[in-house]
């Protein structure tokens, strides 16, 4: 087995599903010759031809286009948005067309696009680069939604999603791109769309994360064991559709839980979490369930970037509320 | 440098040459007069009629459709009349294989691409099963939102270029839908990748209520190509012998790998922008409605045919009675389909049901059960 980055992983699946399939065509803005500006497709166009990986014009709406275009002509495309703070310029094409045009051509349409976009916070971009828009996705039907929090799953995961019939927007944590290395198997595998990992068994409360976030509740876990406090880890790893079946059975063992989303705190994933669990489990629960999240603002500035983000204290903090209420 | 005041008037003497350099194409003149002979089409007394034929039938099914909306039998309806020969001219140049992307005032194209009559309706009910394609008709569901035809379809064309296949991508929006951002990406794209699409607008000079002068600056829309360094070309979409050889001059570019084209077509449509309360009497006068009447596209190519000796009113009539026939018994096809269920709608939003909506599924199985 090769240690890889979440990138070199992603990369990897992109190598495995050109290879598999002739109809996977990978295009978007700067992501043939230049192999992306995160070098997601680095050397892909070398290796498959400019017919498979190809740069576009500048146009985000015009990327999504060709994308409904292309799936019409039996392709299975995956487009690139090149940070997704951009995805407002193609939300018709997302929102409006492909999501709808199963039930438009009474199921005789398959759209089977995957559209990458790397987001996230914590690395300094400019603004309009790493807000956290996956609850914009996730609300709309039609969809779904994967974002990976480690090399492994990022491999297993993209095949699973060029390999889907329906659209699938994957969304790249910036932080998570370079940040450490996994065992990731050379071969091809997948992960399946909408379950939910459980990355830590515990006893005493749930916290329940996604992206960047798991290793925050991962390293929240630790110190409250030093504390003496059991945590499960729950990674949903697919956030539409949701595993609620996974979260509902951790929270009924123990008993707490605690949502954690780099996102916003109104209308977010989080909040649907915690419906989930009162509607399902709450003749099991000790405590409310809480939520760790960002403030209701826009994105921060890079200046107050850090503070903004929800971290591991946070979660820590939120999580002995829980235990103590 | 140019002072300012001489910029300004540089500019406007560029768009002046703009209108020359795009002169609206003609063959039949309101007469019925052949008044460009070098580029009459080689077509056969029988395609002749054919095109009459589509033309008169479609009349007909517009009126219907008005009538079965008042009396609450059909649904959404977009009028059509004084827009025949743009829609059925053009689409005439097409062949079977090639894929269509209409607006939602093109459901006559897709009719005579092969999407049956009572499909129609049902589409126009609000029916799934009025997107479904029949197999071997190549075409997507009418488009609501304005212009994002214009990107599929530059996508769809680039798809066709990578299976080298002999075919094109059309699509459709209007004068409205060329101030839309998708409509210059579209075209950009397609001409980006030099990919065999046509791009149509037909300019019935009134987006709804607002005139076509108050949508650009532009003297003309075709000019419009320009930017995107593809063929553009306006066309007298009332005559639908230029409409049709200019799609089809269009397609051998296209299937030729000489890239895509934009047709702007200049025509009218009679009735009010939908069947959903729009009143056209608020932005129109009467004046502009007889001025456009007097072009009317069956009008002239009717007698374009008399003149050849080849058309007659009883001809006219036969087909107006199967009109009036066919459509009598698509709508009794249609009554006929059952009501779509919200589980027909859960059903159909994704290849496997994930776990919501097995549960809501459920729910609703209950509810319709009832």
């Amino acid at each position: 087995m090769a240690q890889m980055t979440m990138i070199q992983a992603i990369t990897d699946a992109l190598r495995v599903e050109l290879k598999n399939d002739e109809n996977v065509v990978l295009f978007g803005e700067d992501v043939g010759k230049n192999g992306g500006v995160f070098r997601a497709t680095e050397g892909l166009q070398d290796e498959f031809g400019e017919d498979r990986v190809f740069d576009t014009p500048l146009a985000e709406s015009g990327i999504g286009g060709l994308a409904i275009g292309l799936a019409t002509q039996g392709f299975r495309p995956v487009p690139e948005i090149q940070f997704f703070g951009f995805v407002y310029e193609v939300m018709d094409s997302i929102s409006g067309q492909m999501a709808r045009l199963r039930y438009r051509s009474g199921n005789t349409v398959n759209m089977p696009i995957t559209l990458r976009s790397p987001f996230g916070g914590g690395v300094h971009t400019p603004e309009m680069h790493a807000d956290s828009l996956e609850g914009l996705m996730a609300q709309q039907p039609g969809l779904k939604v994967v974002i990976p929090s480690n090399p492994y799953d990022a491999k297993g995961l993209l095949i699973s999603a060029i390999r889907d019939n329906d659209p699938v927007i994957y969304l790249e944590h910036m932080k998570l791109y370079r940040s450490f290395r996994d065992e990731v198997p050379e071969e091809e595998y997948t992960v399946e769309l909408g379950k939910a990992n459980v990355k830590r068994e515990g006893t005493d409360i749930t916290l329940i994360a996604y992206g960047a976030m798991v290793q925050a509740s991962m390293k929240a876990a630790e110190e409250l064991e030093k504390n003496g406090v059991s945590a499960e880890v729950i990674d949903l790893r697919t956030i539409a559709p949701l595993d609620v079946e996974t979260i509902v059975a951790s929270v009924k063992k123990t008993g707490r839980a605690v949502v954690v989303q780099e996102a916003q705190r109104v209308a977010g994933i989080a909040s649907q979490i915690v419906a989930e669990i009162q509607e399902r489990a709450i003749l099991h629960l000790e405590a409310p369930v809480l939520r760790v999240t960002a403030p209701d603002t826009v994105y921060s500035f890079p200046q107050a970037e850090e503070v903004w983000l929800p971290n591991h204290k946070d979660i820590v903090n939120k999580a002995n509320e829980a235990i103590n209420y | 440098m140019l002072k300012r005041k001489e910029e300004v008037r540089f500019l406007k003497r560029t768009n002046e040459k703009f209108a020359e350099q795009f002169p609206t194409f003609q063959i039949l003149n309101e007469e019925g007069k052949v008044v460009n002979e070098e580029k009459m089409p080689k077509l056969s007394d029988d395609e002749f009629k054919d095109l009459m034929t589509r033309m008169v039938y479609t009349r007909i099914l517009d009126q219907r459709s008005i009538a079965l909306n008042r009396q609450g039998r059909l649904g959404f309806y977009a009028p059509t009349a004084g827009q025949e020969a743009s829609q059925l001219g053009s689409h005439f140049a097409l062949e079977k294989d090639d894929y269509l992307l209409p607006g939602y005032r093109d459901v006559p194209q897709l009719i005579w691409h092969g999407l049956p009559l009572y499909k129609a309706f049902l589409w126009s009910r609000g029916h799934f099963a009025g997107g479904q394609m029949p197999e071997g008709v190549h075409a997507m569901v009418p488009q609501i939102i304005i212009g994002a035809q214009y990107v599929q379809a530059a996508g769809v064309a680039l798809g066709m270029k990578k299976r080298g296949e002999k075919r094109v991508a059309v699509t459709y929006t209007g004068d409205g839908g060329t101030s839309q951002g998708d409509f210059y990406e579209g075209m950009n794209f397609a001409g980006a990748f030099d990919a065999p699409a046509i791009f149509i607008a037909q300019n019935n000079r009134f987006a709804i209520s607002t005139p076509v002068e108050k949508q650009t600056k532009a003297e003309t829309l075709a000019q419009k190509a320009v930017a995107a360094g593809i063929e553009g070309i306006q066309v007298d979409g009332m005559d639908v012998l230029a409409v049709y050889v200019a799609t089809k001059e269009a397609r051998e570019r296209a299937i030729n790998g000489e890239g895509p084209t934009f047709i702007e077509t200049l025509t009218y449509r009679y009735g009010p922008h939908t069947m959903a309360g729009d009143d056209p009497t608020r932005y129109r006068t009467k004046d502009l409605d007889d001025e456009w009447e007097q072009k009317d596209p069956l009008v002239r190519f009717r007698k374009f045919l008399e003149d050849k000796g080849i058309w007659s009113e009883e001809e006219e009539n036969e087909v107006i009675e199967r009109a009036k026939e066919e459509i009598k018994a698509a709508i009794k096809e249609a009554d006929g389909i059952p009501k779509q269920k919200v589980t027909d709608l859960i059903g159909n939003m994704y290849e496997t049901l994930p776990q919501n909506l097995q549960e809501q599924m459920e729910e609703y199985k209950a509810k319709e059960s009832k």
